[in-house]
């Protein structure tokens, strides 16, 4: 029994997660997101699902003056936090970012800089603890900027570069960081795209994910499996050659 | 955008709105439709240059009573999931058609029914309440105390009434997940009676096969299934990932009469000879299941099903039926007969009537479709009906003679609402 707090609850990957680690298990959840009438739908399926307890917690991971709290009220609710997941996002659109500022500020903070302070947060609080499994949604699309989301993909590429630092300070401590890159994932976030067989259902990524934690795994994470080759490829084209990808 | 319905026929064209929460209100399209998993054959899952409202992802629980055994869920909760979830805790759905990939709006949509029919009714009956959204932007608390005529409307009522939001079924408790299974050849359909009025009280679960295309002394063999759970106490569920897929379209003519009696002889000989066993339910109830996409085997131009009821009094039609079917030579390998219980639906555009029920598939082509015209012909003199969630054929006039109480339903449909179905039968 684990005490779970999911940030950006009301992803379809974290809905899956949180679904997922139930099978055989009962465990206390604390779910921030910022929408409380699904955060409740979630928190109502979940004690269905035979959650021990389950508390909700409204807030728009953008104040970044709130994190503290959040985690502290987390900690105290639970009486304890064991298993962390950030899944909260946006995938933005880069053609708006390439002409309005805002829209670029927008993707920068909801992928990285909110991350970064949670976890600032998350971080000090398990190293006192000396427990703790940390995960983080990141994407294939921070292995190397491409034409198509680089802005997007310079924010993954930051969360992982700090996560691969953290990761081996709290390594310290007992402490675990996952990091999971992921391809196409077929959630409310691209709805709009054209889905193929590249593309990976909530729950496959879930099934996959909860294991992970059980086994306190530290590393970094390619789901589903098959993009590590894709993105090892990715990764060793020369630039040369990469400038001709305009449509990657 | 295209959504399918199983029959893979006919073809249409769609806008898709994807709900991944229930909506607060419903979006100004016209006309619109709720589309579940689209296991229904034919038209009536589906809106020809109209509006799909996409459920599937609608499939959280709202709450659950394991004294009771009372389960609150979304409409877009799958069967298959509520098997997975409850079966450890000792709960079996009331009633289950042949597949499990179905929601629970279709489930009730369609008042769907299964090899328990004689013994529980329809779905439908297990319904306690719904909430459904209409397009006056209310939701109505529907059950037999409140919106009645409604609540009667909306089971069985195609999706036609609204979007169901959310609604409390009665599940079964269960001991095990296996069932004692029976099975007992029989030569003719005057046997399968005999074999069905012995077994209606002892045996929970029936139904027959029947080989369409044998037909030596003018008679059908089938198989018939009996049977009833287990008291073993084990809870396992069935593995959520097939192994089998059919992951391409075989070419039209694969199902021919050839292959198919190839295929009925030998489902007929290595079946007669299990008599008694111990199935999981995932076999006992879904054989089909396992195959995933087994449409596909039908080839692109898709397959109709057919599947009526003919009352007691007139089950001579089933001989005549049958009789048509044989001597086309065109049936499928999948014909089911099974006789219905007395309890009566409750939907007023419910299909299950006291009698005996036939289904079988057929490839779509021009014989079949004069083939099936026949068939309507038999089945209205018999004054039995067909299967509106089976259909992708039927003329207007059969329609009207398999559904004298549409006049009343037709008050309670929503404006906004509508199916390439309901438009081609009226």
């Amino acid at each position: 029994m684990k005490k779970i707090i999911v940030i950006g609850a009301t992803s379809a990957i974290a809905q899956a997660f949180c679904k997922e680690t139930l099978k055989n298990n009962h465990h206390h959840f604390f779910l921030v997101g910022r929408d409380e009438s699904k955060l409740k739908a979630i928190a109502q399926d979940l004690q269905v699902r035979g959650a021990k307890s389950v508390e909700t917690h409204v807030q728009d991971l953008n104040e970044l003056s709130s994190h503290a709290d959040i985690i502290n009220l987390a900690a105290a609710k639970m009486l304890g936090i064991d298993w962390a997941l950030i899944a909260h996002g946006i995938l933005g659109e880069q053609k708006t970012a390439e002409v309005n500022f805002t829209e670029s500020l927008e993707i920068i903070q909801s992928n990285y800089l909110s991350q970064v302070s949670l976890l600032h947060h998350l971080a000090n609080y398990m190293e006192k603890h000396k427990n703790g499994v940390i995960g983080v949604l990141s994407s294939v699309a921070g292995d190397r900027g491409r034409r198509s989301n680089y802005i997007y993909g310079s924010a993954k590429a930051g969360i992982t570069a700090y996560l691969s630092g953290l990761r081996v300070r709290l390594n310290q401590v007992n402490v675990q960081v996952i990091t999971v890159k992921m391809g196409f994932v077929d959630s409310p976030m691209t709805q709009n795209f054209k889905k193929g067989p590249l593309w990976a259902k909530p729950e496959q990524i879930a099934e996959k994910l909860v294991p992970l934690y059980q086994q306190q795994i530290s590393r970094e994470v390619y789901l589903p499996k098959f993009w590590f080759f894709v993105m090892t490829i990715i990764k060793f084209i020369p630039t040369k050659i990469f400038l001709k990808l305009k449509n990657l | 955008m295209s959504k399918q319905s199983w029959g893979l026929f006919p073809h249409t064209t769609s806008e898709v709105i994807t709900y991944n929460w229930l909506p607060k209100s419903l979006p100004k399209n016209n006309p619109i439709l709720p589309y579940g998993l689209g296991r229904s054959y034919g038209d009536s899952c589906l809106n020809d240059q109209g509006t799909l409202l996409v459920t599937d992802r609608l499939n959280r629980y709202i709450s659950f009573d394991p004294l009771t055994g009372i389960l609150e869920a979304e409409c877009g909760t799958s069967l298959e999931q509520i098997l997975l979830d409850f079966v450890p805790r000792g709960w079996f759905l009331p009633v289950t058609p042949g597949t499990k990939f179905v929601t629970l709006g279709g489930a009730i949509a369609n008042d769907v029914h299964g090899k328990n029919h004689h013994a529980v009714g329809n779905f439908g009956h297990h319904v306690l309440s719904l909430r459904l959204l209409r397009s006056d932007q209310q939701v109505y608390h529907c059950h037999h105390q409140e919106n009645a005529d409604l609540f009667f409307a909306t089971i069985g009522g195609l999706g036609l009434t609204g979007l169901i939001l959310t609604a409390k079924i009665q599940l079964t408790p269960i001991q095990s997940s296996y069932i004692h299974q029976d099975i007992i050849a029989f030569d003719n359909v005057d046997d399968f009676y005999e074999l069905s009025k012995s077994s209606m009280n002892q045996y929970k679960y029936n139904v027959a096969w029947i080989d369409c295309f044998s037909n030596s002394n003018k008679q059908n063999r089938g198989l018939f299934y009996r049977g009833n759970f287990s008291t073993d106490g084990r809870l396992d569920t069935h593995q959520a990932k097939s192994l089998l897929q059919v992951p391409i379209y075989f070419p039209n003519q694969a199902l021919n009469s050839f292959t198919i009696k190839g295929f009925n002889e030998l489902y007929y000989q290595v079946n007669r000879l299990k008599k008694s066993n111990l199935a999981h339910y995932n076999p006992f109830f879904y054989p089909l299941d396992a195959i995933h996409h087994w449409n596909r085997i039908y080839g692109r131009q898709g397959f109709y099903q057919y599947q009526c009821v003919i009352p007691w009094q007139n089950k001579q039609a089933i001989h005549s039926l049958l009789k048509e079917i044989t001597q086309a030579q065109m049936g499928s390998f999948l014909a089911v007969l099974k006789v219905f219980g007395e309890k009566k639906s409750l939907g007023m555009m419910s299909f299950p009537e006291p009698g005996i029920t036939l289904a079988l598939d057929f490839p779509v082509n021009q014989e079949s479709t004069k083939l099936l015209e026949k068939l309507d012909l038999i089945t209205i003199e018999a004054q039995g009906k067909v299967y509106i969630a089976k259909d992708a054929r039927m003329s207007k006039n059969s329609f009207h003679h398999f559904y004298p109480r549409f006049n009343e339903f037709q008050k309670m449909m929503d404006p906004q609402f509508s199916s390439s179905f309901i438009r081609r039968v009226t």
